[in-house]
């Protein structure tokens, strides 16, 4: 039966190519035309002048030379990876404790769940303005009612100097993230056989010695995944940036002024459209690329060891 | 048993409070829209006079010239629901057919696919601009400003995860299901969608959550493609172009957020199981 099935196909029916045209050619078009065009720009003198014909020109690396010898990229950059670093450690901490206590027989143990989780379906983009008006507006205001009128002077407040901003980012980013990651953790946490739990606990082992000789271990895997997840999602934050702090407040480094909660997804988008540098946005975001792939390569490789070794 | 109680009933209570810690933005949000602008001054953090104000904040926004909040209701829905047909359509059949042919092509087109779900926004954003404009002036059609446009940006942001996903599972459906039916005289795109379709219903429902909540939520490609203040803008887009132009009126921003937040916070209050299923399902892969 199999091999009369096989028979009767082409190496390629009709219905294969008919299948799949439509998607070929939105991938081409979206993805491969303009990724293959955006790294040759990144190699010319592309702007908004100089599009096609005679005025485009190869100029070699002389944009990347550019963006490394650049205060703003250098200062985004450092600022990204300082971001990323926090975020990853501030979202899985909370996810982690949040999944433990919803793994335990509480009640309203759903509820809480579906609580958790809820940030996570509004865009980054509308819960930054919220965010905007908690820390400029009901912060303030709280520390009037308890008696903390430091709170509300306006130096302050945490957006008002480019270290506390960065805090704030990340407060947003891991509440508006820590449920979804609590998910992951929260199947994990089920896969472990509870007769392991209950066999530990007869012989008298600590809630501590049971979460770091069985729990953790038992749900590393679920680590590789959410590491990699919140270093890639924080690495490309934009929505929370644009309206949380729109990069501000400024910030001296290298002796110019500079947005000092920039992260380089903006930084690239602010060098393209608002400093009108195409090539210059463009260098930026290969090197944004290549940093994200080596990440992925890095997961996937991970991700193959483990799965010879289990 | 009764000596592990008291313990529970504190972590009870301490959930309690993280719960509502977790959701103390939605309620400053929703306390707010039913505020006249003094009110928010004077206390962010007190309860309205009258709560009929939010219906008149929200009935303002609705009506608001400056906000645009129906016609970009109108066209979010419009864009989400066209994309996601595509897209769900598009994808399922693409990955049959590339599972079911192994050839040294078909294999390469899927790797193609996966590899490209590295690649970030940023790199393409620039060029894709400039790319549609060329095709606008060989072709004349166009695809800056327009529905069509902005769909078939989504269609091939989202076609590698979607296809990724339909490929799993397309591949633990029995050939056998197939062969009968060819049997019976059927066309391979009738076996595809009178047989393979239905029975990819829960991977269909993943991925239309996942691509749901993306689009849905969306401002960077909106963004490039619509632009601000154009004919067609998305919610997002209109609830920062209103944010950035009336910096001060949080009444009526916070209004306008609320709106953005109900259709979703519905959505997720009816389909709650199948949307945390399916975006923690999204993230493992």
């Amino acid at each position: 039966m199999k091999e009369r099935y096989a028979m009767r196909k082409a190496k390629h029916p009709p219905v294969f190519w008919l299948f799949l045209a439509p998607v070929l050619l939105a991938f081409v078009l979206v993805i491969i035309i303009p990724f293959c065009l955006g790294v040759w720009y990144s190699f010319t003198n592309w702007s908004a002048t100089a599009r096609l014909g005679d005025t485009l020109r190869f100029i070699g690396f002389e944009n990347y030379t550019r963006i490394f010898h650049d205060p703003s990229f250098l200062y985004s950059f450092m600022l990204t990876v300082v971001y990323t670093v926090l975020n990853m450690i501030a979202i899985n901490v909370i996810s982690f404790g949040l999944a433990m206590l919803v793994t335990r027989s509480l009640k309203g143990r759903n509820v809480y769940r579906a609580g958790f989780f809820v940030p996570n379906l509004i865009g980054g983009l509308i819960l930054g303005y919220v965010w905007q008006f908690i820390f400029n507006a009901a912060v303030p205001s709280l520390g009037t009612a308890l008696g903390l009128a430091s709170w509300a002077q306006p130096e302050n407040l945490l957006l008002a100097k480019s270290s506390t901003a960065l805090v704030a980012l990340v407060i947003v980013s891991a509440w508006q993230y820590a449920g979804y990651v609590m998910m992951i953790y929260v199947a994990a946490i089920e896969n472990v056989p509870q007769e392991l739990i209950e066999a530990a606990q007869i012989d008298g082992a600590s809630p501590w010695k049971r979460l770091t000789a069985i729990i953790l271990p038992m749900t590393s895997q679920a680590f590789t995944i959410t590491l990699f997840l919140t270093l890639v999602n924080s690495f490309k934050q934009f929505d929370v940036n644009v309206s949380l702090t729109s990069g501000g407040p400024s910030v001296m480094f290298a002796g110019q002024p500079l947005y000092g909660t920039e992260l380089l997804a903006m930084n690239i988008y602010n060098q393209g459209f608002k400093s009108n540098d195409m090539a210059g946005g463009q260098a930026r975001a290969v090197v944004f690329f290549l940093v994200l792939a080596i990440v992925s390569v890095i997961q996937v490789s991970i991700n193959k060891k483990r799965e010879i070794e289990l | 048993m009764k000596r592990r109680k008291p313990g529970l009933v504190l972590l009870e209570l301490f959930a309690i409070a993280l719960f509502l810690v977790f959701l103390f933005p939605f309620f400053i949000v929703l306390i707010n829209s039913a505020k006249a602008p003094f009110e928010i001054t004077q206390n962010p953090l007190s309860m309205p006079a009258e709560w009929k104000k939010l219906i008149g904040n929200v009935v303002s926004i609705w009506t608001s010239v400056n906000v645009r909040y129906s016609s970009s209701f109108l066209s979010s829905i419009i864009v989400t629901t066209l994309s996601l047909l595509f897209l769900n359509f598009l994808s399922a059949q693409a990955a049959w057919v590339l599972v079911r042919t192994k050839t040294r092509l078909s294999n390469a087109i899927f790797i193609v696919f996966v590899a490209a779900m590295v690649i970030p926004f940023q790199i393409v954003m620039f060029p894709l601009l400039t790319w549609f404009r060329e095709i606008y002036d060989m072709t004349g059609i166009k695809l800056l400003r327009s529905y069509s446009g902005i769909i078939l940006a989504y269609i091939g942001f989202g076609v590698s995860q979607s296809i990724f996903m339909f490929h799993g599972f397309i591949k633990s459906i029995p050939l056998e299901l197939e062969e009968a039916a060819i049997i019976d005289g059927c066309g391979r795109a009738e076996i595809f969608y009178r047989i393979i379709f239905p029975i990819l219903k829960p991977i269909q429902a993943t991925v239309l959550v996942l691509n749901g909540i993306w689009i849905w939520n969306d401002y960077l490609l909106p963004l490039l493609i619509l632009g601000k203040g154009n004919a067609v803008m998305t919610i997002p887009l209109a609830v920062s172009n209103f944010a950035g132009a009336y910096v001060k009126q949080w009444d009526l921003i916070l209004t306008a957020i609320l709106m953005a937040m109900i259709p979703i916070v519905i959505f997720f209050l009816i389909a709650q199981k199948s949307i945390i299923k399916g975006m923690v399902a999204g993230s493992i892969k």
